[in-house]
């Protein structure tokens, strides 16, 4: 604890030096709750190929709360984003859904394309749709 | 034109040789009787009518096409890095 103080001058300035660089952008700060966090982790959900998060297995009431409210969000921002691409919603939707299960790290679920179940994310690239970039 | 029998259909002489198979003997009816309760059991084995255990999924996907996927991925991208708490 007594180095805390001369670790957090360290960090500070690590941030700061990557947010001069670019590498960092402000809404990036803005990172995922823990219980969301937790649970993908877990593997307990996971991404599906529509770019729509899922609950893996029958869950919990909790669970498919917290699903359904990111699942929310998202459709918002796709809607958005699809308006201003002149794309429809389920086109930018599956774009993200290749990206984020592109994006997917080892031990988290993601719907593989060729069985179309959930899947583990393993260090080799994962089973996506051939049409994902 | 009208077929007109000139005699009535005369009857056999005589009876045909038994064959076990005829209705008339004991051992007939039972075999008679053991394929009239086969027979539908057999058919119940041929056809086999079930509901689908999984529900039913259409793809709605298969329209997207690759060319509209790699014109968003750049965009889709930012997306995604900028709303990180929900992805």
């Amino acid at each position: 604890m007594i180095k805390s103080a001369k670790n957090r001058i360290w960090l500070a300035s690590g941030v700061a030096a990557l947010i001069g660089l670019g590498l960092v952008t402000a809404p990036a700060l803005a990172q995922r709750d823990p219980a969301y966090a937790a649970a993908r982790a877990a593997g307990q959900v996971g991404e599906k190929m529509d770019g729509y998060l899922g609950v893996v297995g029958s869950g919990n009431a909790q669970l498919r709360a917290m699903v359904d409210d990111i699942n929310i969000r998202r459709r918002a921002v796709y809607a958005e984003q699809a308006q201003a691409k002149g794309a429809t919603l389920e086109e930018y939707a599956f774009t993200a859904g290749c990206l984020a299960i592109a994006r997917t790290e080892p031990g988290e679920m993601y719907v593989a394309y060729s069985t179309g179940e959930w899947t583990e994310r393993t260090a080799s690239s994962p089973d996506r749709d051939p049409r994902c970039p | 034109m009208t077929n007109v029998k000139l005699t009535t259909p005369a009857l056999r002489a005589h009876k045909l040789p038994e064959t076990g198979r005829d209705m008339g003997t004991k051992a007939g009816r039972a075999i008679m009787m053991g394929v009239t309760l086969l027979g539908p059991a057999l058919l119940a084995g041929c056809i086999k009518l079930e509901a689908p255990s999984e529900p039913i999924v259409i793809e709605l996907n298969i329209n997207i096409t690759q060319e509209v996927i790699y014109r968003l991925a750049e965009d889709a991208g930012n997306t995604l890095d900028e709303n990180a708490d929900i992805f």
